[in-house]
C-alpha cells in the first residue's frame, strides 16, 4: 500500500471511530445530569428556574466534549493537511 | 459543501479577502444597530408605547435579572458587554430562516474574536472591581502552586468556548448540508428547527458562561482579619 492510501484509510476510519466513541460518554453524563434534575425538581418545584438554568449550562459544557469529537472528525473529512500533503 | 462560510469569498485582493462571514457579521451588525437606532428614537416613558419599544424593554429586562441571578450585583455595569454578546449570537442563528444565510458564528474566527473579547473582558472587570493587587493575588489561591493551573484554566476556558459555539453552529449548518443531497423535501427544515433552537441555548450558554467567569472575577473576598474581628 502506497502512503496516499495508508493516509486515506487511517482518516476515514479514525473520524468514524472518533464520532462513535465520542458521543458515547457525553450521552451517558447527559442522561444521569437530567435525571438528577428530574429528582430535585420533584423534590423542591420551588427553585425549578435555577434547577433548569444550571442543568442546560450543566449540559452544554458536557455536550462541548461531544462537539470536540465531532469537530475532528470534520477535519479528518474535510480540512485533512496530511490528506492534503500527500495528494500533491 | 463547505465547511464554513470563510470558504465562499466574494472578492480577492492580494491576501485581502471578502468572505461570507464578514458580509454577513456586518450585515447582522447593520441590522441590530439601525434597528435600535430607530426603536428608541422616540422613547415614550408612559404606558402608551410602540410594540418594538416593549419588546426591546422585555429583552433588556429579562438580560439584566439573568445577569443579576449569576451574582453580579451590579448588572447595569456589565450589560453592554453581556447583552451584546447574547444578542448578537441569538441574532446571528435567528437569521438562519432567511434563505441564502450562513450564520457567521459558524466559522472559528468568529467564535475565536468573541472568544477572546471574554478573554480580555474578566481582567478588566476584576481589576477594576478589585485592583489590580488583589486580581493578582486570586490567581495564587488557595495556594501558590496553583498559579500554572489557573492560567491554564483561563487559556482553556477561552479555547472552549471559542470551540463549543463554533461546533454547535458548523454541524447545524453540515447536517442541513448533507440532508439536502439526501432527502431534500421535509427532513432539512426539521434539522434547520433544531438548529435554531440549539442556536439560542448556545447564544444563552455563552453569554451565561461569560457572566459567570465575570462574577468569579469580580467576587470581593473579605479579607481575612474583618472576619476574624467580627467574632
Amino acid at each position: 500500500m502506497d502512503s496516499m492510501t495508508i493516509v486515506a484509510v487511517a482518516s476515514i476510519v479514525t473520524a468514524g471511530i472518533t464520532t462513535g466513541f465520542g458521543t458515547m460518554g457525553p450521552a451517558l453524563a447527559e442522561g444521569k445530569a437530567v435525571a438528577t434534575a428530574l429528582n430535585s425538581l420533584a423534590e423542591q418545584p420551588d427553585a425549578s428556574a435555577t434547577i433548569t438554568r444550571t442543568l442546560f449550562v450543566g449540559l452544554a459544557m458536557i455536550e462541548s466534549t461531544a462537539i470536540y469529537c465531532f469537530v475532528v472528525s470534520m477535519i479528518l473529512i474535510f480540512a485533512n493537511p496530511f490528506w492534503n500533503h500527500v495528494i500533491q | 459543501m463547505h465547511l464554513t462560510p470563510d470558504e465562499i469569498v466574494f472578492w480577492q485582493y492580494g491576501f485581502l479577502k471578502l468572505n461570507a462571514t464578514i458580509v454577513f457579521t456586518w450585515g447582522l451588525m447593520l441590522v441590530l444597530a439601525l434597528g435600535s437606532h430607530v426603536i428608541t428614537r422616540r422613547l415614550s416613558t408612559g404606558l402608551d408605547r410602540s410594540r418594538w419599544q416593549n419588546l426591546l424593554e422585555i429583552v433588556i429586562s429579562g438580560i439584566m435579572k439573568q445577569i443579576e441571578e449569576v451574582g453580579l450585583s451590579q448588572p447595569h455595569k456589565y450589560l453592554g458587554f453581556l447583552g451584546t454578546l447574547f444578542l448578537f449570537i441569538a441574532t446571528a442563528s435567528l437569521c438562519t430562516v432567511i434563505p441564502g444565510y450562513e450564520p457567521p458564528t459558524g466559522s472559528l474566527s468568529t467564535t475565536a474574536a468573541l472568544a477572546l473579547g471574554v478573554f480580555v473582558a474578566v481582567p478588566f472587570f476584576g481589576i477594576e472591581e478589585q485592583g489590580m493587587g488583589n486580581y493578582l493575588k486570586s490567581y495564587v489561591k488557595p495556594t501558590f502552586i496553583m498559579l500554572p493551573f489557573n492560567i491554564i484554566g483561563e487559556l482553556s476556558r477561552t479555547l472552549a468556548l471559542a470551540v463549543r459555539l463554533f461546533g454547535n453552529m458548523m454541524s447545524g449548518a453540515m447536517i442541513i448540508g448533507i440532508l439536502l443531497t439526501i432527502t431534500p423535501f421535509i427532513f432539512p427544515i426539521v434539522m434547520t428547527v433544531l438548529g435554531l433552537l440549539t442556536g439560542m441555548v448556545q447564544a444563552y450558554i455563552f453569554s451565561i458562561l461569560a457572566a459567570v467567569y465575570i462574577a468569579a472575577a469580580t467576587r470581593v473576598r473579605k479579607p481575612k482579619a474583618a472576619l476574624e474581628a467580627k467574632h
